[in-house]
């Protein structure tokens, strides 16, 4: 049994490569209609009137609907509530009631025969909206109160973590070094834009929708109870989907309107976002503002940590609720040795798109921080910055290491193996030393080149996931398990643990995801958890599977069932070749009345529900190298390398592909991708030449290691998760190439670094240090 | 000419109305060869390529990014040449040849190019891909022996969201007669090219390793 640990052939590759991939908008059912969602074009307005006369006139058109088609409706609700915190008055609407909140804020829905005239019957809604004064900077607009929300404030709440007696050890500690960091608004911008298809059958008197990734359980039972159907009157259905990256298949407006608008007209209904669209409505992401402050010892021991921080929510709370607010501050204490914490977000909602998780929430933003303050600390401590991050790594002696924090419900427990020891293999594979002799060199010949590396604490693998796998007559093995094909390579890793029950190769096996009809209840696919709690599911299923096979065939062979050997799908007694029985064969056992009067369940099924303790915290290293260009600011990346553990890699390439991709995303975030708004609060980032995502000429090879020193403790996988250690880190290393490429006292101010950006701190840094001698002589 | 009015907006509702009330326009009659078939349709003006071709030609493949012909995933061959299909409108391709992503297979089996990209993990969510294979096909047809920065600059015309971009490239350098040369690299890469800033700077000596070969262990 070798399936684990291999890098078989992706199962999804064929029919992708071959363009049979059906992404939603290949779903294509008979006298589907299409939704066109009539967005606010105000960041903040009273809405006067909503006149649909002239889009219903045009011919084509079959509904168009607004809040009053909606009366009495719930709002969206949380998916996951944080304890003594009400967003109720802050929850959206599916069409906007009163008030609009965003540009983009959905405020009318139209469904035509076809997607132009969708789209020409939009164009003639014709919105009466009075202008309010709008807010775009959540530190300052924390005390407004708002008539939108009933007279409540701006914002919404404060989450903080804590532990130790974290003033006194800043009264007396012998450094203190503080700063003020920003992290710009970007987000995960799949390359297929969101959208959904749902199709009534009047004879089963229940709808089918395809497309909801991420969570489609809950969004199931939200779409129920806010349509007033039972749950079992609604079948999700997957489609491949283009990318995802936590912001695609979160409950939105359109997860209702669409089902909804099929329920009200009882015709399928095709909803597709356009590009400039996804921009103003998916979810935006990262936008905080930190006061970081370290303490130290004499000898630069780390002793105590401070942070307060905005988190620029935009215009509503959306299905996450908190959960980006409490993953910055709980893991602001990061991979150190740290004896005192202290972090707290003010979550403020501001007229903007509202924020969601994307890849790494929060660990992009704390990272960033604690590790570009560590680097401005270095220089004022007169130390170096690797040297400085040596002294108060967390080393073998000190671990499990557990921090007196909660976060989600369970204890904060680093379960790795040796922070230091990382560090000390990944300055070793990555040549990191040579690199800033490189850069030094550089610099001297009047170059501004530099280097920046970063430790970086991740989370993975939180909450519960299901799975069913059985074996039928034919031998076939289908696993069902509760996550979603975003692109991961989620049907080769789920079929490789199930074929490694069986010893049978992994393309024999059927994946069957998120589909309601045959797995009753799933979590979902996020927060880098599918392979760690969906893939442990998966196994414990399976092998709930074997079992059976074992005690059936133990019978029938007259063996022992424990000594039976399972290979190549069939169960045989070791030393009597005669004796064995193909699953097929063991399978159709399990239908026989002999059988059944057991007390056993019909077939040869496993089925296993499995809810993680807490979370894993895996870790790693980015370094960076960068060079600027002094005449127009721009930051280009030389070389970059990661290390990672990752417990153990049940596909090591798709491993790769992982931390490699979410890195581009991570290197797009700190350089180039930023949603700017005006000071009406006009989104001025709605194409993807204004919102400008890496191609492949920014980025340099990468230099990737993975490592498996230390498997994860808490599942039987070993499994860390590996989804978001790529993207994590990138802010952090990039900054601080970039600051000690252009020689900086202090620090770089915000990410992304783009060029305008750049040329401000080299304008800052030569006006403020008139005794520097030119550099270009 | 009309001078701007500051009563303006009043006439808004009119504009509104006069534009519900457009007669629909007369579609226009296209001849196209689409893999290897001739094909004549009828299509209104504004219909772009790439949705006539999903929608109207049954050929889902061409998948669309951006609409707006920045993200190259609608990519297909026009006459050969790689075309954005959501920039084209269908009727500007008549009289045409186009290929798609489903012309690429043979029997029905991937081609040398679409195993490269199995093989060498070159695509996550595979929304990007039918626009990559057609950009590389299209390479690989005038330079078959295409260089690995040659790829590079080739493949900077489409965006791929969930991967690194070296997969690729390294799966189409893997289908390119002559791979790439591994020459040696610069301490820092982009030196080869002289700067006018810095006219005295060296090359310092290579600590290695060698940029390009770093991510494909």
């Amino acid at each position: 049994m070798n399936a684990i640990g291999t890098s078989v052939p992706r199962l999804e590759d064929e029919r992708l490569l071959l363009g049979r991939g059906r992404f939603h908008d290949g779903v294509i059912r008979p006298g589907q209609l299409w939704m066109r969602v009539v967005r606010s074009p105000v960041a903040h307005g009273r809405i006067r009137g909503v006149d649909t006369s002239a889009a219903e006139r045009l011919p084509g058109v079959v509904s168009v609907i607004t809040s009053a088609d909606l009366v009495g409706m719930p709002r969206i609700p949380v998916r996951q509530p944080a304890p003594g915190m009400d967003f109720t008055p802050y929850l959206q609407a599916p069409l906007a009631t009163g008030f609009v909140r965003y540009v983009g804020d959905p405020v009318a829905a139209v469904l035509a025969d076809d997607p132009y005239v969708a789209e020409d019957a939009a164009e003639l809604v014709a919105l009466d909206i009075e202008e309010l004064p709008v807010a775009l900077d959540a530190r300052s607009a924390a005390d407004l109160e708002l008539e939108c929300f009933g007279g409540h404030r701006a914002e919404v709440g404060i989450i903080e973590f804590g532990y130790g007696e974290v003033d006194e050890v800043f009264a007396g500690a012998a450094h203190v070094v503080s700063t003020n960091l920003r992290v710009g608004r970007h987000s995960g911008t799949p390359l297929e834009p969101r959208g959904l298809v749902a199709e009534w059958d009047d004879r089963a008197e229940r709808m089918t929708i395809w497309g909801a990734t991420k969570v489609p359980y809950f969004n199931r039972r939200v779409a129920a109870q806010m349509i007033g159907l039972p749950e079992h009157r609604i079948h999700m259905l997957e489609t491949d989907a283009g990318g995802s990256f936590g912001v695609r298949g979160e409950f939105y407006p359109e997860d209702l309107l669409v089902p909804y608008l099929c329920f009200r007209t009882r015709r399928p209904v095709k909803w597709s976002e356009d590009r400039a669209e996804h921009f103003v409505a998916a979810n935006h992401a990262r936008q905080q503002e930190h006061d970081i402050e370290l303490a130290f010892d004499e000898d630069h021991r780390l002793l105590g940590l401070r942070n307060e921080a905005w988190l620029d929510n935009g215009g509503y709370i959306r299905t996450h609720g908190a959960v980006v607010a409490v993953l910055t501050a709980s893991m602001m204490s990061g991979p150190y040795r740290l004896p005192a914490c202290r972090s707290r977000v003010h979550i403020v909602t501001t007229n903007k798109t509202p924020i969601g998780t994307y890849r790494a929430p929060g660990r992009y933003q704390h990272n960033f921080v604690r590790e570009h303050a560590l680097d401005v600390a270095a220089t004022q401590l007169g130390a170096d910055p690797v040297e400085l991050r040596r002294r108060n790594l967390l080393d073998a002696t000190e671990f499990p290491h557990r921090r007196a924090i909660h976060i989600f419900g369970s204890p904060m427990v680093l379960d790795g193996k040796d922070h230091l020891e990382h560090f000390d293999k990944a300055l070793a594979s990555s040549e990191y030393q040579a690199w800033r002799e490189q850069a030094r060199a550089a610099r001297e010949s009047g170059r501004l080149v530099g280097t920046g590396c970063a430790f970086i604490l991740e989370k993975a693998g939180l909450g519960y996931d299901s799975a069913i796998v059985d074996v039928d007559t034919t031998g076939a093995v289908r696993v069902a398990m509760g996550g979603a094909n975003v692109g991961q390579g989620i049907e080769t890793v789920m079929a490789q643990i199930t074929a490694e029950e069986f010893d049978v190769p992994a393309e024999s096996v059927k994946v069957v995801l998120s589909d309601t009809d045959i797995l009753p209840d799933g979590s979902g696919t996020f927060a880098s958890r599918t392979t760690v709690v969906g893939g442990t599911a998966v196994k414990q299923a399976a092998e709930a599977v074997v079992r059976k096979a074992r005690r059936v065939a133990g019978v029938l062979l007259g063996a022992d069932p424990e000594e039976l050997r399972v290979e190549g799908g069939t169960l045989f007694a070791p030393g009597d070749p005669d004796k064995r029985l193909t699953l097929a064969e063991i399978a159709r056992v399990c239908f026989t009345p002999a059988h059944l009067r057991n007390g056993e369940e019909p077939g040869l099924i496993g089925r296993s529900t499995y809810v993680a303790d807490g979370m894993t915290y895996p870790y790693g290293a980015h370094f960076a190298q960068a060079e600027i260009d002094p005449g127009t600011g721009q930051v280009r990346l030389l070389r970059y390398a990661i290390t990672y553990e990752i417990g153990r890699a049940v596909h090591p390439q798709l491993v790769r592909q992982q931390i490699l991709g979410g890195a581009v995303q991570g290197i797009g975030g700190a350089l180039f991708e930023e949603f700017r708004y005006s000071e009406r609060g006009e989104p001025q980032s709605i194409t993807l030449n204004d919102y400008r995502w890496p191609r492949a000429s920014d980025i340099p090879e990468i230099r990737l290691d993975v490592f498996e020193d230390s498997p994860a403790p808490g599942n039987p996988l070993g499994v860390r998760g590996a989804g978001e250690g790529g993207t994590a880190g990138a802010g952090a290393a990039v900054a601080n190439a970039v600051r000690d490429a252009l020689q900086l006292t202090g620090d770089v101010g915000a990410l992304p670094l783009h060029p305008e950006r750049v040329k401000e701190l080299l304008r800052r840094r030569d006006g403020g240090d008139a005794d520097r001698p030119a550099r270009d002589a | 000419m009309t001078a701007p009015s500051d009563t303006a907006p009043e006439r808004l509702p009119d504009l509104v109305s006069d534009v519900a009330s457009e007669p629909e326009p007369a579609p226009i009659p296209v001849e196209v060869t689409v893999n290897g078939d001739p094909r004549a349709l009828s299509v209104e003006a504004r219909r772009s390529l790439a949705d006539v071709l999903n929608r109207a030609l049954g050929l889902p493949g061409t998948q669309v990014g951006c609409e707006l012909g920045a993200c190259g995933t609608c990519t297909v061959l026009v006459n050969g040449e790689p075309a954005r299909a959501c920039l084209m409108l269908a009727v500007q391709a008549d009289g045409t040849e186009v290929e798609t992503v489903e012309s690429l297979a043979r029997d029905g089996r991937l081609n040398a190019l679409q195993k490269a990209f199995s093989e060498k993990y070159a695509l996550q969510c595979g929304f990007c891909t039918p626009g990559f294979l057609m950009l590389a096909t299209a390479l690989l047809r005038k330079e078959p022996d295409a260089s690995r920065e040659r790829i590079r600059e080739s493949v900077s015309a489409n965006l791929c969201r969930c991967g690194g971009y070296s997969q690729i490239i390294d799966a189409i350098e893997s289908v390119a007669t002559a791979g790439a040369d591994a020459t040696a690299g610069d301490a820092i890469p982009g030196d080869a090219v002289p700067r006018d800033a810095t006219p005295g700077a060296e090359p310092t000596t290579a600590a290695e390793p060698t940029p390009g070969t770093d991510a494909r262990s």
